[in-house]
């Protein structure tokens, strides 16, 4: 890919330019010109804000506070860009309101605590919290120090990920600080109110705060585990936005495209993590599925059945890109890049037929001895069972049976239902499917598993 | 999926402002770089091309049939397309919010940001936007 170079005029500082100070954002054939100047301000906050607030835990020291102050820098924003227009540096207008925040709340705290005096001095100087030497002189302009752009953003999303926030506040805090959503936002995505959301952050940040949980990249022998914690809230985001139905994207942010988008930013950041590119992978292989997961009136269509000229061939290659940067690194595939392997082989496959089931099966194998489960060793029954055929997958099948790992779970009786009719025992395929739709609570599911008992 | 494009547009007026500068071609290298780098970090960069001087190419008119080609540049057209960016963002805003950022400058320099609409949105049933589709398929067009 060439720049973009042309004969436009460069400006040498490389940062935000434009010819002149304009109004706010353009104005989309709404009508609305305060949504649309809402509109504006949201979409510099989103490319800005894990800059903005990366930048302000570094110099506060205080990731909570940065926070507190950030989101005070937007709601300003919101009121006075779409007012006096968007500032030529918004960036810089951010982080300038940002730290002045800051300081009058050392200053309050200055009262209690004569330690904040000096760090309320510090920062009114242009200086960083005592203790931190500064990197750069600091410019008033430029709060930030554009070599620790990328450790900030990366520490931002380690604290932001961090093991002793429930799941639901890692997710919450990732979309807010990372991605860039506002509580609004994220509300709508979860379809929760805005106070449950802003509850949610408040007392993660509260959380991190008694935890006295640093504003840093993890050290090494914390990495792997604090990573693992990452990749694992970008698959919870991912998840919950495949599960979402469609609709205005501006109503209904759309999570998984943003886990898409997170993950591409992850690997940027940690470029030698082989499982940062497997999980990229696996998102870009299984949202290339999507435009052929629904039927016409909304039902889904399950792999086999699907029109696979509907998939997404640029998200396949993206994927497949993404997976073989997971391999060259050379030390192996972890769970995320094993599920993209297997993900790769549908991708590849012309049929449900033409597909090469015995490297799923292996793959499966692979996946089942580092990322053990009970539902990772039912899929590999399935694809056995599409390999050998019903009898040895069968066998695997009452393995599980035997264990009870997937006690209560309708897919086990499913499967098992299917292997059945697949061997013409018809009165014991029955019994299992009947088992199976009367432990599904979904009706859709249901529908199918009585369609197939009233076909045996 | 929607994507946008950003298009490059500058004048005669740009391009001397540009050579007047006494920017160098690495100059001009390094802030695009930078720039392209930054959407390649946020994860939004889908394609990016600049063309060459459009002195050195022709147009094709279609005002008088048959079509007459000249050299380029536009004849009367003052504004000329330099170059362009596809970003993979959800919102037009987002992309005008993008766009600010590049670094572009001078008098008449401009970027128009148009939505691409995705193939998902025409007419599936029609023959030509299946048969477009099975291109895309094999070639891996965006």
């Amino acid at each position: 890919m060439a720049p973009a170079a042309g004969h436009p005029v460069s400006v040498p500082d490389g940062g935000a330019s434009s010819a002149g100070r304009g109004r706010s954002g353009p104005g989309p054939a709404e009508g609305d010109a305060a949504t649309s100047a809402r509109r504006a301000v949201e979409a510099v906050w989103r490319i800005e804000s894990a800059r903005v607030v990366g930048a302000l835990a570094r110099y506060t020291g205080d990731f909570a506070l940065a926070e507190d102050v950030a989101s005070d820098a937007l709601a300003e924003a919101l009121v006075s860009w779409p007012r006096d227009g968007v500032p030529r540096d918004p960036t810089a207008w951010l982080l300038a309101t940002g730290r002045r925040r800051a300081i009058d709340a050392f200053r309050r705290r200055a009262g209690r605590d004569e330690r904040y005096t000096a760090l309320a001095r510090d920062l009114d100087e242009g200086g960083a919290h005592a203790g931190a030497t500064p990197a750069v002189a600091a410019d008033p302009d430029l709060l930030w120090d554009p070599d620790r752009i990328d450790d900030d953003r990366l520490a931002l999303v380690f604290v932001a990920c961090h093991p002793v926030l429930s799941k639901e506040a890692r997710v919450a805090l990732t979309l807010r600080v990372v991605a860039g959503l506002t509580s609004e936002q994220v509300a709508r995505a979860f379809l929760v109110p805005v106070p449950t959301i802003q509850a949610r952050i408040t007392r993660a940040k509260k959380t991190l705060a008694a935890a006295r949980v640093p504003f840093e990249v993890p050290p090494a022998d914390e990495r792997a585990e604090r990573l693992g914690s990452v990749l694992n809230v970008l698959y919870l985001i991912f998840t919950e936005g495949s599960t979402a139905s469609g609709g205005d994207e501006w109503m209904r942010p759309d999570l998984a495209r943003e886990a898409i988008r997170l993950a591409r930013v992850l690997v940027r950041l940690v470029p030698g993590e082989p499982e940062a590119y497997g999980l990229l992978a696996l998102l870009e292989l299984t949202a290339a599925r999507f435009p052929a997961r629904t039927g016409s009136d909304g039902e889904p269509v399950l792999l086999a059945d699907q029109d696979r000229r509907r998939w997404d061939a640029s998200a396949i290659r993206r994927g497949r890109a993404a997976l073989g940067r997971a391999v060259a690194s050379g030390r192996g595939l972890g769970p995320y890049g094993l599920q993209a392997a297997i993900a790769e082989q549908h991708a590849l496959a012309p049929s449900v037929e033409a597909t090469d089931w015995d490297r799923i099966v292996v793959l499966y194998e692979a996946l089942g001895r580092v990322a053990p489960s009970p539902v990772v060793e039912l899929n590999r029954a399935v694809a056995v069972s599409m390999a050998s055929g019903p009898a040895s997958a069968l066998e695997l099948v009452d393995e599980l049976v035997a264990t009870d790992a997937l006690g209560g779970s309708y897919l086990l009786p499913s499967v098992r239902g299917e292997l059945l009719t697949r061997l013409g025992r018809r009165d014991e395929a029955r019994a299992e499917l009947a088992l199976a739709a009367r432990l599904c609570g979904n009706a859709r599911e249901r529908g199918v598993l009585e369609r197939k008992i009233g076909a045996l | 999926m929607p994507k946008y494009m950003l298009i490059m547009r500058t004048t005669d007026e740009t391009n001397a402002a540009f050579e007047e500068s006494g920017l160098s071609f690495d100059d001009l290298l390094e802030t695009m770089g930078r720039f392209n780098d930054e959407m390649i970090n946020a994860g939004v960069l889908v394609a990016a091309e600049g063309l060459e001087d459009a002195s050195k190419g022709v147009v094709v008119d279609y005002s008088q049939q048959p079509p007459v080609v000249t050299d380029g540049p536009y004849g009367e057209t003052k504004e000329l397309f330099s170059g362009f960016w596809i970003l993979d963002v959800p919102s037009i805003e987002e992309a005008a919010a993008w766009a600010k950022k590049a670094p572009l400058a001078g008098p008449g320099a401009k970027a128009e940001i148009r939505r691409i609409p995705s193939i998902d949105e025409f007419p599936q049933d029609n023959e030509w936007i299946r048969k477009e589709r099975a291109w895309r398929e094999r070639t891996g067009q965006l």
